[in-house]
């Protein structure tokens, strides 16, 4: 039996309607568990001032420099000593998950078991970088805690100026549109920066994300510094009778309105079966005993759309592998930035390919850790420098895949064009 | 008190997932053929050898006890085959063989309170961050607006009657921990920083705060004889930057500290490219326990986007068919001037051109 429960009128109403309540499940921990008590207490004051009342502090694991994330009560009375003493302390430690975040039961009992007996109860899956967050142990406790999941086989994740825990889609395990290993390149390229990751030792933050295909599910072009995004170069590849079967459950009006219509780059055509073309770059598949469509692979930009719409009747090519994205972040200091184009297309397939990949952001990060200024994201520095430099850095040639548009405006020096040209044509000769 | 040998970590980094796996996704691993949706809230793969799974998905707190995950545990392995997984916006999927035990998990599910839904055309769970219960710098909660919502919204969650997917989002600061969504709730602090000069000379690396502020704001200056910073307040955009490097340089106001709503990022490159969410209302009141203001726009956005969005069309999608003025006049939100666009790249945000819809 724990101590006695705080009034908590607004939480209370968090206890009403349908949704599954933390609320709820904080209070079932407060019938045995102090912490879980005074942090409720703690939290309907916030609910009551619309204030919080945590700060950060210095707090570790023995070994690392990084991966809890420190939290002591303000909220104090006149002599200084903590309201809520036992959540005074209310610690988070971040633990990598899985590739895919898949668990069986026997793993998430051990980490409740584990959190019973040193946190508050409370565990998050999963925070918004992938962390499985267990929070609130105190300063005496983080430690046990750690050992313990770490027995278990888990780490700790980023914080700070660091390499951040990374995510990876279900992917290969479960969906038809992987296009890459997403986690073996999430295990080969994280696992190559443990230190970094322990250790926080960079300008700021650097984030991985790895999506098996375009539609993106890590939402890693918005906030990966780097983003590895699955495509593919060959032919979208068709199957007859789940097109017939689509068409058959859908009709006319939702293939030209909801595919034809939305295809991006009008690759996507519908035609009468006589009038379908041939060719190397020709994807077609009949959809009734009359029509069929007809895709221009050439022009295809690899939206998914039309995939995702008829999703066995279309699907990705063979010749699989990855577009590589830098960049990605939310406004903090200069206003958002996408993850552009590094890499057009990298095979994934070997384990060969895969080192490439973590040689890349291996280079990547060396750079972003010798150029960076404090504080400043992989995007802001390649903003700041422009892109063609961190290219030249990198080795990599420019490529026009890298641009939504040349250039539209003369202020350049360009007085090096001939040598470039000269470049680029010895290259195409020695290819 | 006695020192104890103390532990080295074995820095073991990602664990292998496959250790984990349910074994019909190992054995078909890197071998899907499709999958269709027999029902919303259940995914049908089906591999290229034939072998199938169906994959129940369900809402969950995100924050959770371990009773309730002891709960989970409890049904997976009595009602699946003891492997799940978590998405990314904190559904749990529970995967099964056989089609058989699809209908009694979805009934052990639901008798239990956790609603089965999220998968296509759905809203799926909300996106968010820590707020008042664990963040050293927010401006308001996230748990509570989320589970705000998801209480109203939970038909949505469960049918798949949306013109395509909808993402939300909560941040409780202008950070945007709670990322990029269809539509995002995040705060939106109106008045400059208070700050307290007796502490920042001991708690802040002040040429490191100066260098924070994206307007330049901030300049060293020597406060009752203490070494402190002050703010240029005609200049300051009330971003907050300067507060987590500099805890004495207060931004949350119980007051003045509002909720902004925005609207059409996507991160998928289906159709036309990835987009940044575009804002559409401020000044809304940071309303605990229930956030009923903030639910109200919310939720006319979506039921105007529900109504008049073509299908697939996401919310992006639907704006760049209809037009901002007419977002505007359909979901009743007033365009005041400041969501015309002023920071570095503002021009690209202009209607440089006389397409203009009457």
């Amino acid at each position: 039996m724990a101590k006695k429960m705080h009034d908590t009128p607004n939480l209370d109403e968090l206890e009403k309607g349908p949704w599954p309540s933390f609320v709820t499940g904080l209070k079932r921990l407060a019938q045995d568990n102090d912490m879980a008590v005074d942090l409720l207490g703690q939290l309907e004051t916030s609910y009551q001032t619309k204030k919080g009342y945590w700060k950060g502090g210095t707090v570790g694991v023995f070994g690392y420099g990084g991966g809890i994330i420190p939290r002591f009560t303000e909220l104090k009375d006149e002599k200084g000593e903590p309201i809520y003493k036992d959540a005074a302390e209310f610690h988070t430690l971040r633990v990598q998950p899985p590739p895919g975040m898949h668990y069986n039961t026997d793993v998430l009992r051990k980490m409740a078991d584990i959190w019973e007996r040193h946190g508050s109860g409370l565990i998050a899956f999963h925070g918004q970088s992938g962390d499985i967050m267990f929070q609130g142990a105190t300063t005496d406790n983080v430690q046990g805690a750690f050992d313990e999941i770490n027995e278990l086989g888990f780490d700790l994740g980023g914080a700070g100026p660091a390499v951040r825990t990374s995510m990876s889609c279900v992917g290969a395990a479960r969906c038809e549109q992987s296009c890459y290993d997403e986690a073996k390149a999430h295990r080969m390229v994280l696992n190559t920066f443990v230190d970094d990751i322990h250790r926080p030792s960079l300008p700021y933050k650097f984030k991985f994300k790895f999506s098996g295909c375009p539609n993106d599910c890590m939402n890693s072009i918005q906030r990966a510094d780097m983003a590895v995004i699955g495509t593919w170069r060959d032919n979208i590849r068709t199957d007859e009778a789940l097109a017939k079967k689509w068409f058959a459950k859908h009709g006319m009006n939702e293939l030209v309105n909801d595919v034809v219509a939305r295809c991006p780059t009008k690759a996507f055509q519908l035609k009468e079966i006589k009038d379908v073309r041939k060719g190397e770059h020709v994807s077609s598949v009949a959809v009734s005993d009359t029509h069929a469509v007809e895709i221009d692979n050439h022009d295809c930009v690899r939206c998914m759309h039309c995939i995702n719409v008829m999703t066995g009747a279309l699907s990705p090519g063979k010749d699989k592998g990855a577009t590589v994205l830098v960049g990605g972040k939310r406004t903090l200091k200069i206003g958002d930035l996408m993850g552009t184009v590094v890499v057009p297309f990298m095979k994934l397939e070997t384990d060969e390919d895969m080192e490439q990949l973590v040689d890349l952001g291996q280079r990547i990060i060396d750079f972003f850790a010798e150029n960076a200024l404090e504080h400043e994201r992989t995007g802001e520095m390649i903003e700041r420098i422009g892109l063609v430099n961190f290219l030249d850095a990198m080795g990599i040639d420019v490529d026009p895949n890298m641009v939504a548009s040349p250039r539209m405006n003369p202020y350049v020096r360009t007085d090096g064009w001939d040598e470039e040209v000269a470049k680029i044509k010895a290259k195409q000769q020695a290819a | 008190m006695a020192q104890t040998q103390l532990r080295r970590p074995v820095e073991s980094g990602v664990p292998d997932n496959k250790q984990f796996m349910h074994p019909t996704l190992l054995k078909n691993y890197g071998n899907w053929k499709y999958h269709d949706r027999p029902r919303p809230g259940v995914l049908h793969h089906v591999a290229h050898g034939g072998d199938e799974v169906w994959s129940v998905r369900a809402g969950t707190q995100r924050q959770m006890d371990i009773h309730t995950i002891r709960k989970l545990c409890d049904i997976a392995d009595r009602f699946a085959e003891g492997h799940v997984r978590f998405t990314i916006r904190s559904n749990i999927e529970f995967m099964v063989s056989d089609e058989t035990k699809v209908a009694p998990l979805i009934a052990e599910l639901e008798a239990n309170g956790f609603p089965v839904g999220g998968t296509g055309n759905s809203v799926s769970m909300i996106a968010h961050t820590q707020g008042w219960l664990h963040c050293d710098i927010p401006g308001t909660d996230a748990s509570g607006v989320v589970k705000s919502l998801m209480d109203e919204l939970i038909d949505e969650f469960r049918q798949e009657d949306m013109p395509n997917r909808v993402h939300l989002s909560t941040s409780c600061c202008e950070i945007n921990c709670g990322g990029q969504a269809d539509i995002a709730i995040i705060v939106q602090h109106t008045k400059p920083p208070k700050i307290n000069h007796d502490l920042v000379a001991n708690v802040c690396e002040r040429p490191a705060v100066v260098a924070r502020c994206p307007v330049a704001a901030i300049r060293p200056a020597l406060v009752n004889g203490k070494p402190s910073l002050e703010v240029d307040e005609a200049k300051c955009v009330c971003c907050g930057a300067c507060y987590p490097p500099c805890p004495p340089m207060q931004i949350n106001d119980p007051e003045y500290s509002k909720i902004a709503i925005w609207v059409g990022g996507k991160n998928s490159n289906a159709r036309a490219k990835p987009t940044f969410m575009k804002m559409v209302a401020s000044g809304l009141p940071n309303n605990p326990p229930r956030w009923t203001e903030v639910g109200e726009v919310v939720k006319k956005i979506l039921y105007t986007y529900k109504a008049d969005a073509r299908p697939w069309e996401r919310l992006s999608d639907w704006v760049e068919r209809i037009g901002w003025p007419r977002f505007f006049e359909k979901t009743e939100l007033p365009f005041t001037k400041y969501l015309v666009d002023d920071w570095r790249g503002s021009r690209a945000n202009l209607n440089a051109s006389t397409h203009i819809r009457f």
